[in-house]
């Protein structure tokens, strides 16, 4: 599969960088979206010098209404509908702060899942009729199963991960994909706080598995590959025991 | 956080990792160091008790005008990536060191030289402008024409002089990715000087040295010549590392035996006639990268490197001086080289490569013993006006500093307040 056109949704995001980098040197042409306009800059400038046409908008993907518009500008900007979009938005919450206080907790099912899942479906009416093109989505592997620790954040996964399940049994027949990627510790910005050990991969390592998903028609990916069988035990553990864990 | 000799260990407050070149310096106590990718061998890239800003996430490309060769970089860039994306445009950087693992920043901060001195000069003589961010808030564009005494500070500046958040690069044009390379035995001193002069037509040359030989066969080795390719093929990306020393091995794996026994296998391989063979840059350039962590070869001590440059008029006689008392102190250095530094004037106010002759020793730590022998090599330095190089040290006496670079204090002055290092602190109590 080639992809021309591709709109990257969360562009500064470390993950959305490294996937971006590793296209930009084929020549394609990139628009992204992001919140920050100085971040959103220079990672444009940086695509750009490595041989992508990239343009860029502003936009807060927190606010669903402006989903649709913020696709038809990217097909302007794009000079044709789009091939592939990459929707990595995303924040860590502080799951204390959320324990303490519920309006917490929606701001962040609004970032990472209702701002996702909006504009997974209006790519997807998009590309029903076309019969065409490529949603990627990234999830976590954190969404697999509700933990002590970050259950706030799982929830808004794993309710992503559910919500692209059933976007790709839609769309199976008309020939769009959907990838839904889940990725472990990365270290990225997002984690700059926690303590790294061998089970954390580099950004590059994930967008590695990106592209090669998007290339060979991937559908649920773990990332990097030894993430599957992890979570394959933890998801199997009973209640009983994993209530118990203190992971 | 270690340097890549391993020695000294050191502890830091905070390791606080930077990824957007707009927003400010950390507000934190104490003092701060910019840290690339830790090449530097002793402690000039680490601040004890004090702050790493971590300028990896810095690696963002801001613009390569692919007509002129002019590509401007956050800091945080490694050489290595900017030949992924130099090398396919038919660019070059126009000086790289012998690993290809150092930021854009590091090589400012080290003014790095290369193979290439004497045709190409100092990394800085290849800075058109960069962006320096003071801890009083401000940023200031340095070059050649603004700003020149903060922009020669900053050229071998060691990081002290602010946080150099983007550079402006000039590469150098190639027809090709690949090197033709030659390579002959060395069978002396004599004979080094005599084929550097010789090899004047090579845009970069430097020597291998059995640093065990004594004697009449004192500085027997390789010498390796090389010009860019003229012949254009396809590039060839440069693969990544497969092979990896994967934890400290014992100290004991480098012996004056096993070195001997390397020297000896090395240097039969080399011809008594030059061998011509073109290689992919990588391979001419960054033969060591190709084996991640060969540090650990040192073990859990690790190890210590002197690098000295000697005024060209007695270096034949200094440069022996030195190789004789490694060969009789016992030690073995496993990497050796010697080279002749170009009559360019230094770019920088600590630029370390100067007009003469340098000649780069690696030992293992073995304590008091090797400090003792380092300060011997250290005494025939002085006497010969030359100096010890930053980069490479661990433990140089601040007299010995002070001599090599009689500037310091114009870059005392030009300092950052709020930066330091363990080096600086150690050099200029």
């Amino acid at each position: 599969m080639s992809f021309e056109r591709i709109v990257i949704f969360g562009a500064t995001s470390a993950i959305a960088q490294a996937t971006a980098r590793r296209v930009a040197a084929r020549g394609v042409r990139l628009h992204l979206v992001a919140r920050d306009a100085a971040k959103l800059e220079a990672v444009r400038a940086d695509l750009a010098a490595r041989g992508a046409t990239v343009t860029a908008a502003v936009a807060d993907l927190d606010v669903t209404t402006h989903h649709a518009k913020l696709l038809d500008e990217a097909e302007r900007a794009l000079g044709g509908s789009i091939d592939a979009a990459l929707i990595a938005q995303g924040t860590l919450p502080d799951q204390a702060a959320c324990e303490r206080d519920f309006t917490r907790v929606e701001a962040e099912i609004r970032t990472n899942f209702l701002g996702p899942a909006s504009l997974a479906s209006e790519l997807a009416n998009r590309f029903e009729p076309r019969g065409a093109g490529c949603i990627v989505a990234i999830s976590s592997v954190a969404g697999d199963r509700g933990r002590a620790s970050n259950y706030v954040y799982g929830s808004a996964k794993g309710a992503l991960s559910i919500f692209l399940g059933g976007l790709r049994s839609r769309l199976h027949a008309s020939g769009v994909h959907v990838v839904t990627v889940k990725p472990g510790f990365v270290d990225t910005p997002m984690t700059a706080a926690f303590k790294k050990g061998a089970l954390w991969s580099p950004p590059e390592r994930i967008a590695r598995g990106i592209v090669a998903a998007l290339e060979h028609g991937g559908t649920e990916v773990y990332l990097p590959w030894f993430w599957w069988p992890i979570l394959f035990v933890i998801r199997h553990l009973p209640e009983a025991i994993f209530v118990r864990l203190k992971i | 956080m270690r340097s890549w000799g391993n020695y000294p260990k050191v502890e830091h407050a905070a390791v606080i990792p930077l990824h957007w070149r707009h927003l400010g310096l950390p507000r934190i106590e104490g003092t701060m160091l910019p840290s690339g990718l830790a090449r530097s061998y002793g402690d000039s890239c680490l601040n004890e008790g004090g702050t790493l800003l971590a300028t990896a996430g810095l690696d963002r490309l801001i613009a390569f005008d692919r007509a002129s060769g002019v590509l401007r970089c956050e800091a945080g860039m490694s050489l290595a990536q900017i030949l992924q994306v130099a090398v396919p445009a038919g660019w070059f950087l126009p000086v790289v060191p012998g690993t290809s693992q150092v930021t854009v920043g590091g090589a400012i901060a080290n003014d790095i030289h290369g193979k290439n001195h004497h045709a190409a000069g100092s990394f800085g003589e290849h800075v058109r402008r960069l962006e320096l961010v003071r801890s009083d808030g401000t940023r200031r564009e340095c070059s050649p024409d603004s700003e020149t005494a903060l922009f020669r500070a900053t050229i071998g500046g060691l990081g002290l002089t602010g946080l150099v958040t983007w550079a402006e690069l000039q590469l150098r044009a190639i027809a090709s990715p690949a090197f033709e390379v030659e390579t002959m035995r060395m069978e002396n001193l004599e004979h080094f000087f005599a084929l550097s002069e010789a090899s004047a037509g090579f845009e970069y040359h430097v020597a291998w040295v059995d640093a065990l030989a004594r004697g009449g066969d004192a500085g027997r080795g390789v010498f390796i010549r090389a010009n860019h390719s003229t012949v254009a093929e396809a590039s060839q990306a440069p693969s990544d590392s497969h092979l990896a020393v994967p934890f400290d091995l014992p100290a004991a794996t480098l012996n004056r035996h096993s070195v001997a026994l390397f020297n000896a296998m090395y240097r039969a391989r080399a011809p008594r006639h030059w061998r011509e063979e073109r290689v992919p840059y990588s391979r001419y350039l960054f033969p060591l990268d190709g084996v991640a962590h060969w540090n650990r070869m040192y073990g859990e001590p690790g190890f210590v490197q002197h690098q000295c440059v000697v005024p060209r008029a007695d270096a034949p006689s200094r440069v022996r001086s030195i190789l004789e008392a490694v060969a009789a102190a016992g030690d073995a250095s496993f990497l050796s080289v010697l080279k002749v530094f170009g009559d360019r004037e230094p770019a920088g106010l600590l630029s370390f490569a100067r007009p003469g002759v340098t000649l780069a020793l690696d030992l293992p730590m073995r304590g008091a013993q090797t400090l003792e022998l380092l300060e011997r090599l250290d005494t025939i330095v002085r006497d010969a006006g030359g100096a010890i190089y930053p980069a490479k040290d661990a433990r140089m006496s601040p007299g010995t500093f002070r001599a090599s670079f009689p500037r310091w204090g114009e870059l005392e002055a030009l300092r950052d307040p709020a930066f330091s290092s363990s080096f600086w602190r150690r050099v200029t109590p």
